[in-house]
Parts: C-alpha cells; sequence; structure tokens
C-alpha cells in the first residue's frame, strides 16, 4: 500500500498520537540498540555535570561543557542543556554519542505530537516519554554505555516549575527543589543544598547555578569549570511561564568571572 | 457469463472528476496571501477544534478543503514525510517542494485507481528568507500541482476568492492589511459579514522564529 501510493509519503492509517518512534520503527529506521558483549570495551566521550533547581518564575538547568573519554579530554564545548520543547528543557549525563541523539528523538516527538494532536503534551506525559526512552536504553546501560537525562519544564496546569530526575533504568523521580546528576553531581548537590532558598531572582539563580558547577569542577576532574582563557562557559537556561530561553554568554560569563573569584 | 459494460476512459475521468468536485463545492474555501513577513491563510470554519490549516514544519503550513477525514489523512501523512525527513537528514532538507510532489503524486494514484477519488483541494504554504523566496502550492483532488504566486485559494469558491484577492493585493503589506483583503474576499464572494468567530487563520511567519507556525485569534480577525 505505503509503496504504491508515493514515494516517501508515509500513508499509513491514521493512529492516534502514534509515536515517531513507531512511525521510524514502521519504515526500519528506529534506532537499533543491540551491541556485542564486548562493547564494553569502548570508550565513547561521556558528558558529566548537569543540574537543576527551582527559582522565582520557574525552573533554571545549567550545563558543564566537558566530554571525557576515560583520562583524555573529548570535547571542550559540548552542549549538554537542550529546549525539548517550548515549555520544557532537557540535559543529558552519560554516553555523549547516544544521549544526544536520544534527545533529538525526544524534541521530534514532543513536536510531533503536539503537531498531530493540536496539543502539547502535559509536562508529566513528557517526562513519562523520556522515562520509556532511558528504559529502552537498559541493554545498552549493561555494556556501560548509559544515557541519565534532567529534566525540567513550566507546568502549565499547575502554574509553576517543577523538574524530574532519572536513573539508568528508566525510573522518574519528581523532585521537589533540586537536583542534579553526572559524574559531578554529587558535588553539584551539595552546593545546591546549602545555596538553594525559595525565590530566587533569575540573577541570584544564574550565580548559584554557575557556583555549584564551579565547585562540581573543583573536585571532579571529568566536569570542566568555566574557561575564562578560551571563552568556554557553561550552557544556562531557564522556563518560565514565557518559555524556554537561553541565558546570553555574556550574563553567564560575568556570573562565571564571579564565582572564579570566589573559588579563587 | 456476463461481458461488463465498456466505459470509455475519457468519461471515467470526467465521471470522478465531476464527483469529487461536486463534494468539495459543498464546503468552505480557504484563501491563501502574501504579506510582508509571511502568508497568511484564512478559511471560513466556525468549528473551533476541527482545524483545516496546519503546521506541518518549521516554514511550511497545510491547508485542506473538501472532506474533512481526507484532507486530516494527508495532513497526518505530510507531518509525518516531514518529520522522517528532518530527522533523517537536517530540518533545512524538509522543503514544501518534495511534499508537494509527494502529494501530488498520492493524489494522482489516488484518483485513478481507487474506487473513489479523495474529495479535497490542499494548500501548502512555505516562507523563505525574503518574499521572493515564498512557495504556494496548489494540489487538486486528481494530483494537479500548481505553483502559485502571491496569493491563492481552494475550495468551491476559489475563483471568486482570487479574483477579489488579486484586486486588493499589493506587495509587502502588512499583517492587518492582508486580513482585510482576506476578509472582504470572502465577504464579497459570500454577500454577507462574517462574525469574528467564524473564522479560522494562521500565518506563516519569518519573524517567528524557527517555528513560523502560529494560529490568529477572533480578536485578530475581528479588528480587520
Amino acid at each position: 500500500m505505503t509503496e504504491r501510493r508515493g514515494e516517501g509519503l508515509p500513508w499509513d492509517p491514521v493512529v492516534p498520537a502514534a509515536s515517531f518512534t513507531a512511525l521510524l520503527r514502521s519504515r526500519g529506521l528506529d534506532p537499533r540498540w543491540t551491541v556485542p558483549a564486548e562493547g564494553a570495551a569502548l570508550e565513547a566521550p561521556e558528558g558529566t555535570t548537569v543540574l537543576a533547581f527551582r527559582y522565582a518564575d520557574g525552573v533554571l538547568m545549567a550545563g558543564d561543557r566537558r566530554a571525557t573519554a576515560g583520562n583524555v579530554i573529548a570535547h571542550r564545548s559540548l552542549q549538554k542543556v537542550f529546549p525539548a520543547d517550548t515549555l520544557s528543557a532537557v540535559a543529558i549525563s552519560g554516553t555523549a554519542g547516544i544521549a544526544i541523539e536520544l534527545i533529538r528523538l525526544f524534541q521530534t516527538e514532543l513536536e510531533h505530537y503536539e503537531k498531530l494532536e493540536g496539543s502539547r503534551l502535559s509536562l508529566e506525559g513528557k517526562a513519562n516519554h523520556l522515562a520509556a526512552m532511558v528504559r529502552a536504553q537498559l541493554p545498552m546501560a549493561f555494556q556501560g554505555l548509559m544515557v541519565v537525562p534532567l529534566f525540567c519544564g513550566f507546568d502549565e496546569d499547575s502554574g509553576k516549575g517543577r523538574l524530574y530526575s532519572y536513573d539508568v533504568v528508566g525510573g522518574r523521580y519528581e523532585e521537589t527543589d533540586f537536583t542534579s546528576t553526572g559524574s559531578g553531581g554529587p558535588y553539584a548537590k551539595a552546593y545546591l543544598r546549602g545555596a538553594f532558598r525559595e525565590g530566587l531572582t533569575e540573577d541570584e539563580a544564574l550565580q548559584v547555578a554557575v557556583e555549584a558547577l564551579v565547585a562540581a569542577a573543583e573536585e571532579d576532574s571529568a566536569t570542566g569549570g568555566p574557561d575564562l582563557q578560551r571563552g568556554i562557559y557553561p550552557n544556562v537556561v531557564v522556563i518560565s511561564a514565557e518559555g524556554y530561553r537561553d541565558i546570553s554568554e555574556q550574563r553567564v560569563a560575568a556570573a562565571a568571572r564571579r564565582a572564579m573569584g570566589e573559588a579563587r | 457469463m456476463t461481458v461488463p459494460f465498456y466505459v470509455p476512459p475519457e468519461q471515467l475521468m470526467k465521471d470522478r472528476a465531476e464527483y469529487a468536485r461536486k463534494g468539495i463545492a459543498r464546503g468552505k474555501s480557504i484563501a491563501a496571501v502574501e504579506y510582508a513577513d509571511g502568508i497568511l491563510l484564512v478559511a471560513e470554519n466556525p468549528s473551533g477544534t476541527l482545524h483545516k490549516i496546519g503546521e506541518i514544519y518549521d516554514r511550511i503550513a497545510f491547508a485542506g478543503v473538501g472532506k474533512y477525514s481526507e484532507f486530516e489523512t494527508l495532513r497526518v501523512a505530510g507531518i509525518r514525510h516531514a518529520d522522517l525527513k528532518g530527522f533523517s537528514y537536517a530540518r533545512s532538507d524538509v522543503t514544501a517542494k518534495s511534499l508537494a510532489n509527494a502529494y501530488s503524486h498520492a493524489l494522482g494514484q489516488i484518483f485513478t485507481q481507487e474506487v473513489k477519488p479523495y474529495e479535497v483541494g490542499i494548500m501548502l504554504a512555505e516562507i523563505g528568507d525574503s518574499t521572493e523566496e515564498n512557495l504556494l502550492f496548489k494540489i487538486t483532488y486528481d494530483g494537479t500541482l500548481f505553483a502559485e504566486d502571491h496569493l491563492a485559494a481552494i475550495g468551491g469558491q476559489e475563483e471568486q476568492l482570487t479574483a477579489s484577492l488579486k484586486q486588493s493585493f499589493r506587495p509587502e503589506a502588512p499583517l492587518a492589511e492582508a486580513v482585510q483583503w482576506a476578509v472582504a474576499a470572502f465577504q464579497a464572494a459570500n454577500s454577507r459579514p462574517f462574525e469574528p468567530n467564524e473564522w479560522e487563520a494562521a500565518v506563516v511567519d519569518r519573524t517567528l522564529g524557527r517555528r513560523a507556525f502560529r494560529r490568529l485569534t477572533a480578536g485578530e480577525m475581528g479588528g480587520a
């Protein structure tokens, strides 16, 4: 049927809310995650510390820029924080190559659903879908290629920012105030535990986020601190009722200089 | 043994075309017209939930007239086509031209091979970086593909709407003015005024960023 009716027009019967992944599968284009047992010997670049916490207008999410492969710095300016759609963001830690592809698929899934249905998935719906995608990675995780994301967004129903952390088997946990993951995650979280308070303004939240990443970079060799020489700064984004927004590099740079000054 | 009646192919095609045309003429029409920052699509549609105009991809909008279930199937197939292509290659590789060709092919096949042709007319609007790069495609029930300049209309009142829009059109006009042209064209074709909530209107506008599609509110239509 599909072939006869025209090259490329995916004509299969309309199934409401059929996911983009199901469509990829039906066309034989879905990602295949079966790897041989010796896959564990791979040393693929890994991304490290990302964090998220609530502030006055919604949620803030930030990540360092380093990717490591064993002892090697594989990449100095990796982006680990991405918009998921207009009202949510997702950050990654773990095997970078797989995680970035997973995010691309997640973004397409959300947009695909929104266009087909004429309305966005609820924030919880998005969080659950991401959990299922992480769970589908489980065979890869056993080979040492794991992906652990963070997800946050502005919940239109409750009118506030919410954040979710995940584990390697696809467990999804809603966090109340702040969360962090990656190799430097525990250090960032310890910093946030002290620095977090209700109703941080955007500027204060930016400063706290950068300082938490600096704290993680101080303790964890796989986390890159702000690189003032090369001009490489953390990615910081905010999601409020107005939607997703990147914090400009100038503002992050200023916050990083302040944070580094204090760390010295 | 019974011998089937011979039906000349001309007659067969004529009958099918007439059937499709009649079905389309029963429904309401859609007009599209260019303005300074993009393309405006306006439909007469009192339903707030069953849309005739939709987003296909970053810079591409879809509009369909005729039988709802049929153009909805086409809309969904278009979104799948675009998302598959954008995911497999890059977002910039999704073009209205390739989509229009796929639609044209599919509708042509259905027209000649299926028991009943689709009673639909569809339109694709794609904005470019400048007004000269805008594309407006019209695909008819038999798969005939037209590339239109500046404005187009589909549905039973296609000719009246096109004629009326041609009279008022001027290049690089603001959105509010384009809305007025469209409203005037529909009022002239139907010889009656419209309430703001009788419209379904949307734009693909290059000032909106990556996803250029936006629906207009009743207020924006009523202000005209």
